[in-house]
This record gives C-alpha cells, sequence and structure tokens, in this order.
C-alpha cells in the first residue's frame, strides 16, 4: 500500500478535475521547457531593427518586442532559467529545512525556543527585502540566486517541516519508540519520517512555485535573470513601456507565467486533498 | 394510555448519496414515549443511537438523509420540516443535553446569555425576571453562586459544572421531554452519581419524559424505567428496565450484559466474538446473527421483527432465549502460586513541571500532577490495579516506571527473571536497552500507540530485531506466533492499524508489547477507548498471558468494576497518593477507607443479572 | 491578562532585537561588505582600507553592532554611502507614503475580504462561492507585477480612468497620496483579500460544523440569530491573529507594487538602494519593514486577546 502508493496517489490526483487541469497545465510547461530549444521558430534573442514591435503575423506568429526579437520565441524560452533556478533552490531549501525542522520538533527545549526566534525574526523581513539585502552583497545571476533563494525559502520549510513534525512527536507512538530503546535516528527514519514523507512533498511542490514566483518578481526588478537570457518577468517588465503600442508584447509572458502557476496550485490542491481523502477512505471501506 | 407524547414511525436514516439510497444508518426504528415516561436507548460505538436521538429532534446530521418515517411530537410533525417551522418546539417543548457540554456551549457567549437565548425565545419573562430565572435554573441543578457562574464563559467551568450549565439551558425551555446524550461520559463517577441523582430529581419534580442514550447500562437501568437497545441501526430489544437486564430474550443483550464487568460477580466477562457491521456491510438476515453462538441457518436469511415476549418486552430474533438464566460467564481467576517480586516502588513522588521550550513560552502546560510517597510491590505473575479519578496520578506513576517522567524522589527496583536485583534509573534515556526490554508499556490509544505508516508485521517485528536479535526469515513465524496469541489471524501481518478495529488495534499492541518478553507489563487505561464487548476480550488477553508467561502487570483504570474484574490486587489513589491497597476482594467488598466506599458506592451497574453457578456460554470465543 | 499583554510585548521587543542581530550579522557572515558593495569588485586595496576607515568598518564586529544598535534606538540610522545623507533622512517621508499606501490597502481589502469569506462560508458551494473563491486563487497565485501591470493596462491605458503611474513627489501631501495610491492599493487589495477570506471562508466552515452550532439550532434559535451571535464571532475571533500575519507577510507586496507604479515610497527606495550598491541603506529598509511586521502582528496579537473572552479569561 505505502509501495503502490505512488502511483494509487497519482491516479487520485488525476481523478479530480483541478488535478487533471492542473497537471495538464504543468505537464505542458514542462513539455515545452524541455523541448523549446528544438521548436522555436527564431533565436529568442535576436534582435531585428527591420521588424520592431510587429503585430502578430504569418512569420511573428505572437509578434515582435521594442527590439524586434520574436515574442513566441522568447515566450516558449523564457520559463526555463526561472524552472531551473526554482528547482535547484527548492532542493536545497527542502533540504535543510526540513531536516533543521525535524530536528528541532525532536530536540524541543532551549535549542528549540532559540533557533524558531530566529527563524521568526527573519522570517519578520518580507522574502523580497531579505533577497535584496543578499543580492546586495552577492549580486544577481544564476548562481547568486540559488543559495539566496534556496537560504530565504527554506525558512518557511523550517517552521512547515516543525509542525508537521510536532504534530506525531506527541503522538505514542514515538514516545513507545522510545521507551523500547530505538535510537534517536531510527526513530526518526522509521517512526518519523514516512508519516511526514507525503506532506514535505506537497510542501515541496508548494515552495517550487512561490520560488519560481520570486526568481520572476526579481527578474521584474531587474536583479534575477539577466539578458540575453530570456526570461518572462524581464519581458514583462520591458513590454510596459510599450504597452498601448503593442499588448502583445505583454500579454503572452504574463499568461504564461500565470498559467504555470494556477496549473501548479491546482496540482498540489488536489494533490493534498488526494493523500487526505486517501486516508480517511481506506478507514471506512475496511 | 393516553395518546403518546413523542413518536417515531418507521425511521430510516441512511448516508446522501446522489443516486439512489445509501447505505442506513437506522434502519425501520419505531418508539414511543408517553408523558413522564422514561426510555433509554443502549449501543454500542457505530449502533446509530446518537443519530436517532437527534432525528427525534427533527436533525440529521451533515451527509445523511431521511429516507423514510416521521417523528411526531403530539400533534407537530419533525422530521423534514425546516428549520424555522420548529423554533419554538426546539429548545421548549422538547429540549436536548448533549454529550460533551465543554463543545456545545459557544465559546464567545457568557453561559447566562446562553441561557437567555433560551428564555427569550420559550418565555414572556422581561428582562429582569429573566435574569431572576437563570439564577434560578443554575441554582436547581446545584451550581455553586449562580450569579457568578451566569457571568462565566463555558471554557472556565470544570467539566461536571459545564454539564450542570447545559442541563439549566435545557430547562429553560420547560420541556415535556429531554432528550440526553451520553450526559455523563467523560465525567468521574462521582460527578457522574450526582448528575444522575439530579436528573432523576429534576424528572419527579417536572413530570418531564426523557430518552437518555448511553453505551453504560448501569447508568440507563438507574435512570430509565424502560431500555431499548441497538444494534447495527436497528432495535434489537425493549422493554421494561428490570425484566430485560434480568431476563434478556435477545442473544445480543444478553451478550452484552454478559461483557459487563461487575462488582458483585467479579472475574473475567464473556467477550462477544468479531465486530459489528458497518452501514455498507450489513448481513441480509440478522444483524447479529454472524457473532451469535445460537445463530441457525434461517437466521441469516431473514430479518427477524421485532415481537412481543413475556412481561413486556419486545425483542428481533427467531430463537429468543426463553426461561433461561443469564449465563454470567465468570471464570475463576487461576489460584495465584507465585512468589517472586518482580518491582518494588519506595516513597515515590513525582512532580510534574510545566513543559520545555516554546510550550513554556507560550505559558502552555498541565497543571502540577503530584504524586506523594507512593510505595508498593508487584510479583511476578500478578496483576495490581491502580483505581482512582482524573488527577489522581495513577498514570504518573505508570509513566515514572516506564522512565517517560523523571521522578522526585523514591526508588523503582525491578527484579529480573533471571533474579537480578536493578534500581531503575529515572528517565528512560538512562537505562540501559536490557532494562528497557524488561518493561513494556500498553497506552491508552491503539490509533496513538501503533504508527499508521507500519503494517503489523513491521510493528511487531520492531522489538522483536530490537531485544532478541531475530533473523529475517524468522521474523514473520515469530510476529504470526504472537498474533494468535491474541487470537488475530496471521493474515493481519500485511494489513495497516487503520484497517483493523479498535479492539484489534489493541490487542496488536499488546501482542508488540509481549514480543519483547518483558518481565513487567503497564498497562495505561487500555480498554477505555473501547466499547465493553471488546473490551472484555482485551482484559481476558492481558490476564491470561500475564499469568502464563510470569509477567507482573499494572493496570490503570478509572473503572473500578474492569479492575475488579481482571487486577489480583488493588491499589486506590487520591490526589497523588495510595489511600488503599489490598487483595481485590478485599477492597471491593471490605473497603476500609472512606473514599474508597465513596467510589464503591458510585459504581453503577445492573443490579439485577442472576448468575449461573459454573456456567460456560457459548458467547465465548 | 495584564500578564500576557506584557509578555506579547516583550516578546515583540525581543523578535526586534532578534532581526537587528540577523540583518547586521548575516551580512557579517557573507563575503563582502558595504565597501566592497560600494566600490565594486575592481576596487584597489587602499581605496577599500580608505573607505572602510571612513565607515568605521575596520573595528571589531561586536563593537560595531552595540554602535549601530545603539544609534537605531536614538533613530539614527546611519549614513547612506551613495547619497551621503543620513539614512533617517532619506527614509522618513517615504515611510509615510508607504504606510499610506499599504493603509489604504488594509482598510479596504481587510473589511472586504471578512465579508466576502463569511458570505462565501456560509453559501459554500453555491455559485457565489464558486465565483468568489475562483478569483480568490487568481489573486493568491497571479504575482503582484502581473496583477499590478494589468490594472494599469486596463484601468490606465484601455479605460483611462486613472493615471497608471504615480507623479507625486515623495514630499507631497499625504491627500495627493491617498488619490495617487487607487490602483496600487487596488492591487494590494486584491491580493490580500484573496489571502484572507480564503481563511475566513474555512474558519466559517468549520464552525458552522461545530457541536455548539448544532445546539444553537437544537434551541430553536432562528438562522439570523446563530449566524450573528455564534457563528460570525466564533470563526472572526481565532482568525484575528492571523489575519495580523497574513497582513504583514504581504507587505513584501508593497515593494513590487510601489515599482510598478512608481509610488515614492520604501519599497522603491529599496530597489533604488540595491541599483546603487547602497548596502546601509537596504539593510535599513531591511530592518524598518521587519519592524513594521512585528507591530502589525502585536496589534493583531492584541486586539485578539482584548476580544477573544477565551484568551482574555486564560490566566487572572
Amino acid at each position: 500500500m505505502t509501495d503502490g502508493g505512488v502511483l494509487t496517489t497519482i491516479r487520485t490526483i488525476l481523478a479530480r478535475p483541478s488535478g487533471l487541469v492542473g497537471g495538464l497545465i504543468v505537464g505542458a510547461h514542462i513539455l515545452v521547457a524541455l523541448l523549446a530549444p528544438v521548436i522555436v521558430p527564431f533565436d529568442p534573442a535576436l534582435q531585428d531593427v527591420k521588424a520592431i514591435l510587429q503585430a502578430p503575423s504569418a512569420e511573428h506568429w505572437l509578434g515582435t518586442d521594442r527590439l524586434g526579437r520574436d515574442i513566441l520565441s522568447r515566450t516558449l524560452m523564457g520559463g526555463r532559467e526561472a524552472m531551473l533556478i526554482s528547482t535547484v533552490s527548492t532542493i536545497v531549501a527542502m533540504a535543510w529545512g526540513s531536516i533543521l525542522g525535524i530536528a528541532l520538533a525532536l530536540v524541543g527545549g532551549r535549542t528549540d525556543a532559540i533557533v524558531m526566534r530566529s527563524v521568526d525574526a527573519m522570517m519578520s523581513i518580507p522574502w523580497v527585502l531579505l533577497v535584496m539585502l543578499f543580492v546586495a552583497v552577492l549580486g544577481t545571476g544564476t548562481a547568486a540566486l540559488v543559495p539566496v533563494l534556496g537560504f530565504s525559502y527554506g525558512l518557511s520549510v523550517v517552521y512547515l517541516s516543525r509542525a508537521a513534525a510536532l504534530d506525531f512527536v506527541a503522538r505514542d507512538f514515538i514516545l513507545a519508540a522510545q521507551a523500547r530503546g530505538h535510537s534517536r535516528w531510527s526513530i526518526v527514519r522509521t517512526e518519523l519520517f514516512p508519516n511526514v514523507r507525503d506532506s514535505l512533498a506537497v510542501q515541496g511542490a508548494m515552495q517550487w512555485s512561490w520560488i519560481l514566483l520570486a526568481v520572476s518578481s526579481l527578474s521584474f526588478l531587474g536583479m534575477g535573470v539577466a539578458p540575453p537570457t530570456p526570461d518572462w518577468g524581464q519581458m514583462i517588465s520591458d513590454a510596459r513601456g510599450v504597452m498601448q503600442l503593442a499588448p502583445w508584447a505583454l500579454i503572452w509572458p504574463m499568461i504564461a507565467l500565470s498559467s504555470l502557476v494556477i496549473g501548479m496550485n491546482l496540482l498540489v490542491d488536489a494533490w493534498a486533498q488526494a493523500i487526505g481523502v486517501d486516508r480517511t477512505r481506506r478507514k471506512v471501506e475496511t | 394510555m393516553s395518546a403518546p407524547l413523542l413518536e417515531a414511525r418507521g425511521l430510516r436514516i441512511g448516508y446522501a448519496q446522489r443516486v439512489g439510497t445509501g447505505p442506513r444508518v437506522i434502519d425501520d426504528v419505531s418508539l414511543s414515549i408517553g408523558r413522564g415516561d422514561s426510555l433509554g436507548i443502549a449501543g454500542e460505538s457505530g449502533s446509530g443511537k446518537s443519530t436517532l436521538l437527534l432525528a427525534l429532534m427533527g436533525v440529521v446530521r451533515k451527509g445523511l438523509v431521511a429516507q423514510a418515517g416521521d417523528v411526531t411530537l403530539e400533534t407537530r410533525a419533525l422530521l423534514g420540516q425546516r428549520d424555522e417551522d420548529l423554533l419554538d418546539l426546539r429548545g421548549g417543548r422538547i429540549a436536548l443535553i448533549p454529550q460533551n457540554a465543554a463543545v456545545s456551549l459557544t465559546p464567545t457567549l457568557r453561559i447566562g446569555a446562553q441561557i437567555d437565548e433560551a428564555l427569550r425565545r420559550h418565555s414572556q419573562l422581561e428582562a429582569l425576571a429573566r435574569r431572576q430565572r437563570i439564577a434560578e435554573l443554575l441554582e436547581r441543578v446545584q451550581l455553586p453562586d449562580p450569579a457568578v457562574i451566569a457571568r462565566r464563559f463555558p471554557h472556565e467551568l470544570s467539566g461536571g459544572q459545564v454539564q450542570r450549565a447545559a442541563i439549566a439551558m435545557a430547562l429553560a425551555g420547560d420541556p415535556a421531554l429531554l432528550l440526553m446524550d451520553e450526559p455523563t461520559t467523560g465525567l468521574d463517577v462521582t460527578t457522574q452519581l450526582a448528575l444522575l441523582d439530579l436528573m432523576i430529581g429534576l424528572r419527579q419534580d417536572r413530570n418531564m419524559a426523557i430518552v437518555c442514550v448511553s453505551h453504560d447500562l448501569g447508568v440507563l437501568a438507574k435512570l430509565c424505567d424502560r431500555v431499548a437497545v441497538m444494534y447495527a441501526g436497528a432495535l434489537v430489544e425493549e422493554g421494561p428496565a428490570e425484566r430485560l437486564l434480568s431476563q434478556p430474550t435477545h442473544p445480543y443483550t444478553a451478550a452484552l450484559l454478559n461483557s459487563l464487568p461487575t462488582l458483585r460477580h467479579p472475574g473475567l466477562p464473556g467477550a462477544i466474538s468479531g465486530t459489528p457491521p458497518l452501514p455498507s456491510d450489513l448481513p441480509s438476515g440478522c444483524r447479529f446473527a454472524p457473532r451469535c453462538a445460537t445463530a441457525t441457518p434461517e437466521c441469516h436469511s431473514a430479518r427477524p421483527l421485532l415481537l412481543a415476549r413475556t412481561g413486556g418486552v419486545f425483542s428481533a430474533c427467531i430463537h429468543p432465549i426463553a426461561d433461561r438464566k443469564m449465563l454470567k460467564a465468570t471464570a475463576k481467576p487461576p489460584a495465584f502460586a507465585e512468589t517472586q517480586t518482580v518491582l518494588q516502588v519506595g516513597g515515590l513522588f513525582v512532580a510534574y513541571g510545566r513543559r520545555h521550550g516554546l510550550a513554556r513560552l507560550l505559558r502552555l502546560g498541565r497543571p502540577n500532577e503530584v504524586v506523594t510517597d507512593v510505595s508498593f510491590d508487584l510479583r511476578r505473575g500478578e496483576i495490581l490495579g491502580l483505581v482512582g479519578e482524573s488527577g489522581s496520578g495513577k498514570s504518573t506513576i505508570l509513566r515514572a516506571i516506564a522512565g517517560i517522567q523523571k521522578p522526585a524522589a523514591g526508588t523503582i527496583v525491578l527484579t529480573t527473571r533471571e533474579g537480578a536485583v536493578t534500581p531503575l534509573p529515572g528517565p528512560m534515556g538512562e537505562r540501559p536497552l536490557e532494562l528497557l526490554q524488561r518493561i513494556q508499556m500498553v497506552f491508552q490509544n491503539p490509533d496513538s500507540s501503533l504508527n499508521p505508516r507500519h503494517t503489523i508485521l513491521k510493528l511487531l517485528a520492531q522489538p522483536l530485531q530490537l531485544y532478541g536479535r531475530v533473523p529475517a526469515a524468522e521474523l514473520r513465524n515469530r510476529a504470526a506466533a504472537l498474533l494468535d496469541a491474541v487470537q488475530l489471524r496471521e493474515n493481519f501481518l500485511d494489513r495497516y492499524a487503520s484497517q483493523l478495529s479498535g479492539g484489534e488495534r489493541q490487542r496488536v499492541a499488546i501482542a508488540r508489547a509481549f514480543a519483547a518478553e518483558p518481565d513487567l507489563l503497564l498497562c495505561d487505561e487500555i480498554t477505555t477507548a473501547l466499547d465493553v464487548s471488546v473490551q472484555a476480550t482485551v482484559l481476558r488477553l492481558v490476564r491470561d498471558l500475564a499469568h502464563e508467561r510470569h509477567v507482573g502487570a499494572i493496570f490503570v483504570s478509572h473503572d473500578l468494576a474492569v479492575v475488579r474484574a481482571i487486577a489480583d490486587r488493588i491499589a486506590v489513589l487520591r490526589n497523588g497518593k495510595v489511600v488503599e491497597i489490598g487483595k481485590a476482594a478485599d477492597v471491593c467488598e471490605r473497603p476500609e477507607d472512606p473514599y474508597t466506599r465513596t467510589l464503591l458506592g458510585a459504581v453503577l451497574e445492573p443490579e439485577v443479572l442472576q448468575p449461573a453457578e459454573g456456567a460456560a456460554t457459548g458467547q465465548l470465543r | 491578562m495584564l500578564g500576557i499583554v506584557v509578555e506579547r510585548i516583550g516578546l515583540a521587543f525581543f523578535t526586534m532585537v532578534f532581526i537587528a542581530i540577523v540583518v547586521f550579522a548575516g551580512l557579517q557572515a557573507m563575503p563582502g561588505d558595504a565597501c566592497t558593495v560600494h566600490l565594486g569588485r575592481g576596487a584597489s586595496d587602499t581605496a577599500l582600507a580608505s573607505c572602510r576607515s571612513r565607515m568605521g568598518l575596520d573595528r571589531p564586529a561586536t563593537t560595531r553592532f552595540f554602535e549601530w544598535s545603539g544609534n537605531i534606538v536614538k533613530g539614527d540610522l546611519g549614513v547612506s554611502i551613495q547619497r551621503k545623507k543620513p539614512i533617517a533622512e532619506i527614509v522618513g517621508w517615504r515611510l509615510r507614503n508607504t504606510l499610506i499606501l499599504s493603509g489604504v490597502a488594509a482598510l479596504m481589502g481587510i473589511p472586504l475580504a471578512i465579508f466576502l469569506g463569511v458570505i462565501s462560508g456560509l453559501r459554500r458551494d453555491g455559485p457565489l462561492d464558486v465565483g468568489i473563491s475562483s478569483l480568490a486563487i487568481f489573486g493568491m497565485t497571479v504575482p503582484e507585477f502581473i496583477s499590478g501591470t494589468l490594472m494599469i493596462f486596463v484601468f490606465s491605458v484601455t479605460l483611462g480612468w486613472a493615471s497608471g503611474v504615480v507623479m507625486a513627489g515623495y514630499k507631497a501631501p499625504a491627500l495627493d497620496l491617498v488619490r495617487a495610491s487607487i490602483l496600487p492599493a487596488a492591487t494590494l487589495t486584491f491580493i490580500l483579500a484573496a489571502h484572507i477570506l480564503r481563511m475566513v471562508r474555512s474558519s466559517i466552515i468549520e464552525v458552522l460544523d461545530s457541536e455548539f452550532v448544532l445546539m444553537a439550532r437544537l434551541k430553536g434559535l432562528p438562522r439570523r440569530q446563530i449566524i450573528w451571535r455564534h457563528v460570525v464571532p466564533n470563526a472572526l475571533l481565532p482568525a484575528i491573529s492571523v489575519i495580523g500575519l497574513t497582513a504583514a507577510w504581504l507587505l513584501g507586496g508593497v515593494v513590487i507594487v510601489e515599482s510598478v507604479f512608481n509610488y515614492p515610497g520604501l519599497g522603491r527606495l529599496a530597489v533604488d538602494a540595491v541599483a546603487d550598491q547602497d548596502l546601509p541603506l537596504v539593510q535599513a529598509i531591511a530592518l524598518l519593514f521587519g519592524i513594521i511586521y512585528i507591530l502589525v502582528n502585536l496589534g493583531a496579537d492584541l486586539l485578539a486577546l482584548v476580544l477573544n473572552p477565551r484568551l482574555r479569561t486564560l490566566r487572572g
């Protein structure tokens, strides 16, 4: 059941309308991101002074921007860098955040209180400013963004994984394992982790979409993905000045980014419900 | 007899489904309550008794739907009406006392204001008169200082007080019929007794009719003239309380009574095998047939009707028990022969501080529950019962012995199977694995003590691997043998705890404790979360395993009758002190301490059981 | 109750001290300081050294921390490297402007969110609820820079109702700024309301399912009275501190919204300061935002304490 669980869970997610729609959107995005370099009609960075701010046409399906770059090509390619940064940052955030969070839940006492106070303090600074503080020192670019975002977003992972673990630390089976004399590590590994694994996975997916938004927002502010690499946030920022003349340059990256984030949220919603529902249904049926 | 006050006819309630009719929770139940009558509805969890009670007020919970039948109060139909059309009846002519008043009173409103709402609705009194009436009501339910209580919020009252406040609120509309849903469950026995006496007094004062739902036959026997027994959504037997409880005609009623531990017939009660069916999976014939010892093939094919028997009793059984005395299976405890001491507790003091860390920062924490100068010893194969009300420190003593709670002072000395005498270090972290193995604990709630992510095999394998270093190839056989010892089949090994019933889960927890081959077994209210019929099986297992395997056991419970049934010796605790300790029979039959006498006096049991000498019944497994 | 109030205030104060330590120590731990940021990577050692001695960066970290935090308490936030002016002076007006913007957003967003949340909770799964909840999903997922840009596109460029970009200077009179902040505040309101209404909705649904609401029904109370006396207070009171937390958390959005609309507040200043590589200024703004966050939270906590009898009467 736990082994066949992954497939069962996927099936339950896709059985819900929100899960299916979300899954299709996210799947399409991933596919496009992987295939984009092969399928784009133009080099996304190619500037064409003869084709500035062109409306959608047979040659440029979605039109061109103020530097004559092809919007379709840029939109197809524009998610790659941000998605890559999000993926790596999410792994970093989940890794340190969940290890620290679970450890704190188990250790408790003064250590827990002090560490959580400092996590609280850091989370009091809005994420944009926290990231900007780091960006100011470390500079921008993918290499700098990953540790910065991995750290900043790991803070909330600490919080959430600690809460998830605390839910179970209070249960008698942890106490029973301690009273039996199992080592701390074996309690974490065999008693605690299997119980928090699912909610951590859902958390990871959620964090991924938050980080994606953060990367795009930073690109919009000029602190994220730097040209010539195309990026949705950057494209939107770029097209703002000409939105009256060339709304197409603005709309497509907006749709691309919004659909990915909404799709991810729908998927995560269905996933969270699937895990919950699955458990209760099992109880009723037997 | 005049027209009944309330009548329910052919009531059917089932799960709401988009297509067709869903599984039934209440099936074809008819009831009639006359003015001033008192009817008790007995049933185990899942029998549908609470759903039935709500339906008597015309309410069906979300997710359920009334499929057929009607409920009439005097001349008014209650079921299927809009709430707006019943405003004058609900809380007026018919009122309900909820199971758990602490969550049934609105947290943001003062007690007085909540009673006032009912008075405004159901009386013509002016503001000043209402205030006086509130004070009268609170005084009538014997709450001290009514003016103060009226200004309190629900969370500021104790469990017994808030239950009384809920009674006062129910009385505000001067009801002709009072419904009660497990009105005393969760309260200490002495509080329960006082509340029941109050209810009896109120009923006499006002000539109210009452319908009381409870799993506790003792409560119903005290409070009600008539009793109806529910099983799997249907009434199986109904009749005058005295007659029904002394000469049940339905095998389920008989088995239920048989599974009830009582003080007057000490010894282990008889269990009912199997578990009640789920609404989605009801047997086609008699619903009790799969668990019934006297069932015949026709029992499995046709639904028996509720038919009149002698003595005003109605029962739904093809083979009613006739002219038979109640068979009370009281397997006498085997002679207790062992003399080797396994545990000595001397001068134990435990103080509960506030918790650490965040909890302390947020000022959460339990009140100081203190154990003061507790000493006792325990022999191998002996079962010591620790009994007391909430806050008596009984569980704390257990936790101190297990090393979960560090004692402030005192000694805990363990004598192992091999004869080694070892004083135990306080916290479990300081105890070596060999010592931890010797002491195994079974917790109150198996939902919480069994990891939901492990199969039963994995759960049982854990102690085997940890202590016995049992090779992987042998694990399955050893685990199956353990399951067999707790009378569970081998095919449970690959299931998860959530796929088992409550009683089965607790048996797995017991098997896991015995997997360690301990010297000492600690049982913390292990049957509290279980139905009586299931409780009997668990009690029997613990008793037999402790005796067979020469394990000393401490059995903590709030229920004196349960402790009397299982324990060889009993220690009575009050406010962290042992007020009396001695042989079970001595403590229960010749109590010396006044508090023990109070506790014994508060135990309610159907007093009309007739024992049959040396009988063993087919109801036993 | 006084004890709890004092405790909450004390806790808030400690968190502020923690923020100061984090902002200071966090930067200390990173490879680089205000001078390397200001002068860039190619700066010569002598230039760095002179910059550091000018900024006092050559002294031990603990000395500098106590000096820095001591000055903050006195209202001195240090000196901006780029602008060569006291930070307090630069920040002052813009802090006011940011407070105006977020104040307008909170005043519009919180009541609106509570209203919509209560309605959609009471009409769970009805058409109104489905509509409101779907809109809320957009508000919760679509980032500020997109919804802000869309607002400009729709209301300013297409409909011409309001000016898209704020023209007011940072010293403009408060009333002018309120007028100028309509679109940016609407953007923030949309996001804020989406988050809060979802919370209120689920709180209402939970309370509707509670035993005490069933009990009120069994007492014969009319639906209107049940909802207003039993459901709504019990759904909203526990949500107060969470609403505060969410509102404070969404302050982050202010930074981006200010940049989208060119609104002269702290957030845009922070973006400029990063571009100017003015580390002390970024540091000061981060600290200020942290303090605002703590204060908003503290306010919500104290409000909850005053209104919720459960908390109020917890201990004497």
